[in-house]
């Protein structure tokens, strides 16, 4: 099982959602994050004087999924999420040792 | 409950001092002849003998003529004095004979009269509650330019002003400042002119130099009891009352985010009672700036038609003294004092929606000033109004966008419209619609020009309310003597003829009155802000602590949010000094 998490434009949200379902990808949770890459923000300016905007809205996608679909997955997120300008964002892949389904307490990709 | 009883401990220590103070003023008033203190016009509560015959006017002066004052044997051997008389006397005559033959006109000019001044009312009560809703309208733009940590606390400032300037003008304020508006020793004193002419308020405090009477403060009207007890007093009160708190609630935006409530209530209780009255009645009380015309011939002495200095100036001065004593705002300043981060709004909609509220209350505010309906003068007041605020808007955006910034920043074009209104403030009645357009136009460039001076040399106003209003109320006045075009103001402050500014052919007699009153609206209020700002000082602290800054004032000072049950980005509002704990 592997994690991947994809920190996009927060106006790709929808076009990245769709496009995981599209492949079978059942769940995902969503956050509000703010961070920065390297182009470190930009500057603004208010009654004359300038201030840096650090931290840009972003959001976070985090989902977890069976090895078998990490190369179509990741397909999909830069398929979806790319502009091809700066601050399209990132994606993180990491490897999962286990998960359980608290429900039915299944374990494994049977939780996924 | 010590902290409870600060307001009135305050209230009692002001009243205090001012019967000390109407000691020392009354002493020198002893040489002049005494000032009736029971005598006079006697009020009228029901308004039912307001507006007789006497007010019924034609274009060529009132319908009934009164007979003239028999002559004293000196006056006899004055030709002049005699011709004056005489013409006098034969119009009386005249009249009195048509009097004869048209009884029933004479009837009639009772109520020609009576509505007349009734229309004069009317006009005063109403454009007095358009401007009572401007109170809303700086409460919005106060609180949507400051942080949403701090919008319950200034939106409560901006709520509690109102009652505490009102009441401190109903105790003493306005007694204070119109007291003496018909002192038989001030060369003007015609009372409430348009309203009847009610002569009550006849008591100014002051000294005679050289045979010319110096009004300092009035004393007639306290609790608007006994000579204040007058309809046409009470309209007065209403007007005037909504005015001085116009000027109470400018400081509120200046200091705000970081004033403690409390220090706020003690500013509260002398606003209205003594801060704003004393330089008022120097202007509009008949006291010894309205009077520079008529006693030492400069000009027609200190006009402002609706309050450029009375009004927004002393505001102006009052949001100076208390921004720069209090200190910046945490965090927009670093250690060494340079300018590193924009404290910034957060609703830029609540500050527009403000501004247009403003500027709906000022059509109050100015052409109301006239206290007349009848006074059709109110058609170009309101339009110079309106073509002010445009060019002011417009010049502060067209300065910011093209010359400053880049980009054509909303809280500017706000500033902008407010500084164009409160430029024409003054001059509103005396210029032309071109005088008016370049006026406001160079009021939007003076205000950007100003926030970025205060700004730079570390003086933090958080709603630009000293530019807006200190800066602009007093380059209003003194755009009154460059641009009065001289078409109007015959015989004001008991000045003949017409108001004529320096571009106009009328010299720099007018412009002299208006700088001595600006200088004076300076340094006057400067001197009462610093007193009451040590007073708040010394009682109860007048800043909140840093702690209570960097979360907000809503929650310590007021216990309720502003926006409950929204989640907030408090350290994203406030931003942190590196290495700063």
């Amino acid at each position: 099982m592997k994690k991947i998490e994809a920190i996009i434009k927060p106006f790709k949200l929808e076009d990245v959602k769709d496009a995981l379902g599209g492949i079978g990808i059942s769940g995902m949770t969503v956050t509000e994050v703010k961070g920065f890459g390297r182009q470190k923000g930009h500057t603004e300016i208010y009654r004359g004087s300038e201030y840096t905007v650090d931290f840009l809205p972003k959001i976070k996608l985090e989902f977890v999924i069976p090895d078998t679909l990490v190369e179509t997955a990741i397909d999909a997120v830069i398929k979806t999420a790319k502009t091809g300008k700066i601050g399209d964002g990132k994606v993180f892949i990491s490897a999962i040792e286990q998960a359980v389904r608290i429900r039915t307490e299944e374990k494994g990709e049977q939780a996924l | 409950m010590i902290r409870r009883l600060i307001p009135l401990a305050a209230t009692v220590l002001l009243l205090t001092s001012m019967m000390l103070r109407a000691e020392d003023t009354n002493a020198p008033a002893a040489a002049a002849p005494p000032a009736a203190a029971d005598t006079g016009p006697k009020p009228d509560p029901a308004g039912l003998a307001t507006g007789l015959s006497v007010d019924a006017q034609s274009p060529n002066g009132p319908f009934v003529v009164s007979a003239p004052a028999d002559l004293s044997a000196d006056d006899k051997k004055d030709p002049a004095k005699v011709k004056t008389y005489t013409d006098a006397k034969k119009a009386f005559d005249d009249y009195t004979a048509q009097a004869k033959l048209e009884p029933l006109a004479v009837k009639l000019s009772d109520s020609v009269g009576h509505n007349r001044v009734a229309i004069n009312f009317m006009w005063t009560l109403i454009t007095g509650f358009l401007v009572m809703f401007m109170q809303a309208g700086f409460a919005l733009v106060e609180t949507g330019l400051c942080r949403a940590k701090n919008a319950s606390h200034t939106m409560a400032m901006n709520f509690m002003i109102y009652p505490m300037g009102m009441l401190g003008f109903y105790l003493c304020g306005f007694a204070f400042m119109f007291g003496g508006m018909a002192d038989p020793l001030s060369p003007n004193n015609g009372g409430i002119a348009t309203m009847g002419g009610y002569g009550g308020l006849n008591h100014e405090l002051g000294f005679t130099i050289g045979g010319k009477f110096i009004g300092l403060l009035g004393w007639k009207g306290f609790l608007l009891q006994g000579a204040g007890y007058d309809s046409a007093a009470f309209a007065l009160f209403l007007f005037q009352m909504v005015f001085m708190d116009t000027t109470a609630t400018i400081p509120t935006g200046a200091a705000a985010e970081r004033w403690r409530f409390s220090a706020f209530m003690i500013y509260g209780c002398m606003i209205g009672t003594i801060m704003y009255p004393v330089f008022g009645n120097w202007v509009w009380g008949c006291g010894w700036l309205a009077n520079l015309g008529a006693n030492f011939g400069i000009g027609h002495g200190h006009i402002d038609f609706a309050g450029s200095s009375v009004v927004h100036m002393q505001g102006g001065v009052i949001a100076l003294i208390f921004a720069w004593l209090i200190g910046p705002r945490y965090g927009k300043y670093d250690k060494n004092g340079k300018l590193v981060h924009p404290i910034m709004p957060h609703s830029i909609p609540m500050v527009m929606l403000g501004t247009f509220i403003l500027a709906f209350g000022w059509f109050g505010f100015n052409p109301g000033s006239s206290l007349a309906g009848t006074d059709l003068r109110i058609a170009v007041v309101a339009v110079n109004t309106m073509l002010a605020s445009a060019t002011g808007a417009l010049g502060a955006t067209l300065w910011m966008w093209w010359f400053r910034t880049k980009k054509p920043d909303p809280s500017m074009m706000c500033n902008g419209m407010l500084a164009g209104l409160v430029a024409i403030t003054c001059p509103c009645a005396f210029v032309s619609a071109g005088g008016a357009s370049i006026l406001g136009l160079i009021a939007g460039v003076l205000v950007v020009e100003s926030v970025f001076f205060f700004d730079k040399i570390g003086i933090d106003d958080a709603v630009g309310a000293i530019s807006v209003h200190g800066v602009n109320g007093a380059w209003g006045c003194l755009s009154l003597g460059l641009f009065a075009d001289g078409t109007y103001g015959d015989g004001w402050n008991a000045v003949p003829g017409p108001v004529k500014g320096l571009f106009y052919g009328g010299g720099f007699g007018q412009l002299t009155a208006e700088f001595i009153g600006v200088v004076t609206c300076f340094v006057t209020l400067a001197v009462l802000s610093l007193i009451v700002y040590y007073i708040g000082e010394k009682l109860v602290g007048n800043r909140v602590s840093k702690d209570v800054e960097i979360e907000g004032l809503d929650l310590p000072e007021m216990g309720v949010p502003g926006y409950g049950g929204m989640v907030m980005d408090k350290q994203g509002e406030t931003p942190m000094m590196k290495g700063d704990a």
